[in-house]
């Protein structure tokens, strides 16, 4: 508790300025946030009003074609309801009406705007509330926007998300809300953990399940698990609930300060705390240990991505002894990072937004150890002597809580040690 | 408004930049939203691309909108010329720049440029990825291309291939050793290794080879029309069609009998040894674009011995070529880019083989049956170190290995007819050199191994939630762990200490 009280007095990097740049962007637009809504949410569908390109994207940005027929799809605009000669809302209509007749099983229907249908001003919401006029119950149709223009890559999980909320039950008891997508593992853990502090009702947004969407009213509670989810946060505190602030759980450090957030806010005792996390406390931190001598003292440099980069390059500078040089993110809520910006000791560039240009001259400048970026920068970095890190593996990865500390770790540890493996 | 879950085309804009990043010294300025750069990773990730593809996007957001699009679109313009130094420019906008209709040509005009600027017409809302490379080849060829002194002896251009097509890159390579046996000179090769400069030259050739018609058509016609160029129309993949491409060219440049040495290929004896018996009449189903799906009907046919039971494409473009080989053939056409439909006609039709691409390939997975790949769009298992043609003598040799390869050999498959009850070796256990995928993992039987260590239950609730690929590992490390420690019993923090314990 010292520790990080002093910490706090200093302050870390909360007051350091942000480096903004406004050029050339790569990054994913909110509609790559379907990859993996898509499973999590089981019985909701995806249909993205757009081009062929978001078809295109939503295909090439999973990297792998998904085996089962996926619970997403995109309604391609074509010529002719650009011109006018079809209605474009009676052309969704029937194609919403064709793919609920073939997928009975789906409960909940998201229309998702893209870059097209937001220039067209092709009205989603007005679409939503007519089409759930037909189908509900038996299906609620909700829209929001994961078009480039509006929304960065994990900006569409937080538009989702956001749109959820209004929907949500009200309720006038007290629960706990975690608020992010997680691998279902890794949410389990976390919720066993905050169960054994004692809380009761602690449920989880997005539910795995429309039937198991969590309540909200003034009573309620939530804590973020995703350092990306801004609207969400304020649809949230819109209906009364009040987020607890505290840094992501990413790392030992990083989950023990998340959960004592918890713990602090419902008053549990110092010796519950201890006695419910010191044994996965201290599996994490054997198993950092061994990892930590392979990152010690390595350089690393961020390119905007996810969100995630604040909070991971905490971890990584405080938990592994990495020093970081650039921390590129694409978009920057204070409030959201402060306290992790505050653990971080030493002073990076920190950087929001982005001209890919001119970033890939300080990145080369700077020659750091390992590279963090996208699958468009990653191979041609690769081959000009850089070893890189795909960002996009630390979304699809369990990350959160003590039992993966070591695996995101390990996803720095592995380009290393491949480099060194390697006698070619 | 369709509905679309896969796509096999891209939108034209992809097609634009498959030309500009197998060139060299061109680079494409696209007007596109954020997140359009997704399409850079289709070339580093599919094709292991060692450079970024020479795109500048001007990515607009928002608050760009009705505000200063234009202005950075012009920005962009500029700086890329500064930074990249191309000898020309390729403009163009995606789909939705084609929307807010900001001239991208007209915009790059106004800057005065000193280098050759090249605008795209590029209807987002009408085609699809395979238009979109024809026709930039094309607007290049026709901005570029001039009047040239002719080589003195026979030369040729080879036109078509590009970044991400299927095999293209070996497929040159192989096309210049049969051009080398013929005596026949190489003028340029384009797209794939052109720069600006080559492309001027063009002319100098005496004849085109159009090698894949889907992206050089449009640009072989415009040079025959204007420089008087003839060009081939034969696709030299497979025996047969190789003979006749030779035949073609020979009389193009007026030549008779002159031959390729074919004592590299080894495809004709295969097929005709005993052991390629059982190949005689199997059903196989044909999809992908027009021209792969032509020539692998063609050595289906003649050189396979197969029997067709159906083929298409999903160009529409070449719907005509394919609907009339398809009469040939008596079977019927699809000419469908819904992959549905041709899930759906794949399992009305029950093929013992398909032969397709990669989204053939998943529709085989799902219905059970095998499937070699032969045409975009491809996965990047089938973008192959090794030298994998398709074309001429050495591309019959990969594509008679590809297409057998997931096919169950000669006796073998006569032993499964014989004892169809043996529990192990039957006909549902699939071919006895490939993995299986129905035993690969049995993870109920490995989790339920006799142990002498007990698992509780909130233990082997958690292990289930381990990805099944590392779950056997998962379970043998924590009782190594369990037995060590001395505990008889795991539970779900024994099992996480044994994780900590085994981190690399």
């Amino acid at each position: 508790m010292n520790e990080h009280s002093q910490i706090k007095k200093m302050g870390g990097c909360s007051d350091l300025p942000i480096l903004k740049e406004r050029g050339q962007r790569e990054v994913f637009c909110g509609l790559t946030g379907i990859i993996w809504l898509h499973r999590k949410i089981q019985d909701a569908f995806f249909l993205v009003v757009g081009s062929r390109t978001c078809a295109h994207l939503l295909q090439s940005a999973a990297g792998v074609m998904i085996f089962a027929e996926p619970r997403f799809g995109t309604a391609i605009l074509e010529e002719k309801d650009l011109a006018g000669m079809a209605d474009a809302h009676e052309e969704l209509d029937r194609e919403v009406a064709n793919l609920l007749e073939r997928r009975p099983d789906i409960k909940q229907l998201f229309l998702v705007g893209s870059c097209p249908s937001e220039v067209i001003k092709l009205d989603l919401s007005n679409a939503a509330e007519r089409l759930s006029k037909v189908y509900f119950p038996q299906v609620r149709v909700l829209n929001f926007s994961g078009s480039g223009i509006e929304t960065t890559f994990t900006q569409g999980e937080d538009a989702c998300l956001a749109s959820l909320v209004p929907s949500l039950e009200e309720t006038d008891e007290e629960n706990l809300v975690l608020v992010g997508s997680l691998p279902d593992i890794v949410e389990d853990q976390l919720v066993d953990l905050i169960a054994e502090l004692g809380i009761k009702k602690i449920t989880v947004l997005p539910g795995r399940k429309t039937a198991t969407m969590p309540a909200i009213g003034k009573k309620s509670k939530f804590i973020l698990v995703q350092p990306f989810l801004t609207d969400t946060t304020e649809a949230l505190e819109k209906k009364g609930a009040s987020r607890i602030n505290a840094p992501f759980p990413f790392g030992e450090e990083g989950t023990t300060l998340w959960l004592r957030s918890i713990k602090d806010s419902y008053g549990v005792s110092e010796d519950k705390f201890e006695l419910v996390t010191s044994a996965p406390r201290k599996r994490a931190q054997v198993g950092l240990k061994k990892l930590k001598a392979s990152l010690q003292g390595k350089t690393i440099f961020f390119f905007p991505d996810s969100q995630l980069e604040i909070p991971l390059a905490r971890f990584l500078s405080r938990e592994c002894g990495m020093k970081l040089i650039e921390v590129g993110s694409p978009y920057i809520n204070r409030s959201l990072v402060d306290k992790d910006l505050e653990l971080i000791d030493e002073m990076p560039v920190i950087s929001e937004g982005q001209d890919v240009d001119l970033q890939l001259d300080r990145c080369r400048e700077s020659n750091p150890d390992i590279t963090v970026c996208g699958l468009g920068l990653a191979n041609p970095l690769e081959a000009e002597g850089l070893t890189t890190k795909w960002a996009i593996e630390l979304v699809f990865t369990p990350i959160h809580g003590y039992e993966q500390a070591q695996d995101l770790a390990e996803l720095f540890v592995r380009p290393l040690k491949r480099k060194e493996a390697l006698l070619i | 408004m369709k509905l679309s879950i896969w796509t096999y085309e891209g939108p034209p804009h992809v097609g634009a930049m498959r030309v500009a990043t197998a060139m060299e010294k061109l680079h494409f300025v696209l007007h596109a939203p954020q997140g359009d750069t997704y399409a850079d990773l289709l070339f580093t990730m599919i094709e292991r691309g060692n450079k970024r593809p020479p795109v500048t996007y001007t990515t607009f957001q928002a608050r760009d909108l009705g505000a200063d699009t234009a202005d950075l679109f012009k920005k962009a313009c500029k700086e890329a010329v500064e930074r990249f130094n191309p000898e020309a420019l390729l403009v163009g906008a995606s789909c939705t720049a084609e929307l807010i209709q900001d001239d991208p040509g007209g915009l790059a005009d106004a800057l005065q440029l000193k280098i050759p600027v090249i605008p795209l017409e590029l209807p987002s809302y009408q085609r699809k990825e395979n238009f979109g490379t024809d026709e930039t080849f094309y607007q290049i060829v026709k901005a570029l291309a001039c009047t040239q002194e002719q080589t003195k002896k026979f030369s040729v251009n080879i036109l078509g291939p590009n970044a991400l097509g299927f095999r293209h890159r070996d497929d040159v390579r192989e096309l210049k050793t049969i051009l080398n046996d013929l005596d026949v000179d190489l003028n340029v090769v384009a797209p794939l290794g052109a720069s600006p400069s080559s492309i001027k030259n063009l002319a100098k050739a005496h004849a085109n080879i159009m090698l894949y018609p889907e992206s050089g058509e449009l640009a072989c016609r415009w040079l025959k029309e204007n420089f008087d160029m003839p060009y081939t129309e034969n696709t030299p993949i497979g025996i047969n069609s190789t003979k006749d491409f030779i035949r073609e060219l020979n009389q193009i440049r007026g030549v008779n009998g002159s031959v390729s040495d074919t004592s590299r290929l080894n495809f004709d004896w295969w097929s005709k040894s005993v052991d390629s018996n059982y190949f005689t009449g199997k059903r196989v189903f044909i999809f992908g674009d027009a021209t792969h799906v032509a020539a692998a009907s063609r050595i289906a046919k003649e050189e396979m011995a197969f029997s067709i039971v159906g083929i298409g494409c999903y160009n529409r473009e070449y719907a005509r070529k394919i609907r009339g080989l398809a009469k040939d053939l008596s079977v019927d056409a699809l000419i469908s880019d819904d992959y549905l439909e041709v899930e759906k006609r794949i399992a009305d039709l029950q093929p013992e083989l398909i032969l397709g691409s990669q989204m053939e390939r998943h529709i085989g997975k799902r219905l059970g049956i095998p499937c070699a790949v032969i045409s975009a769009p491809f996965h990047v298992q089938d973008h192959p170190a090794r030298f994998s043609p398709q074309v001429g003598w050495e591309g019959a040799n990969v594509i008679f290995d590809t297409w057998v390869h997931p096919l169950v050999m000669g006796l073998e498959e006569h032993l499964l007819g014989m004892f169809r009850e043996d529990f192990e070796f039957n006909d549902t256990a699939g071919p006895s050199h490939l993995s299986n995928s129905k035993g690969k993992i049995n993870d109920e039987r490995e989790l339920l191994e006799e142990s002498e260590i007990t698992w509780a239950p909130e233990a082997t609730k958690e292990l289930k939630k381990i990805p099944f690929f590392v779950r056997g590992k998962a379970k043998r490390n924590t009782e190594k762990f369990a037995f060590e420690n001395g505990h008889s019993a795991i539970t779900k923090d024994l099992l996480y200490e044994a994780k900590a314990h085994y981190a690399r």
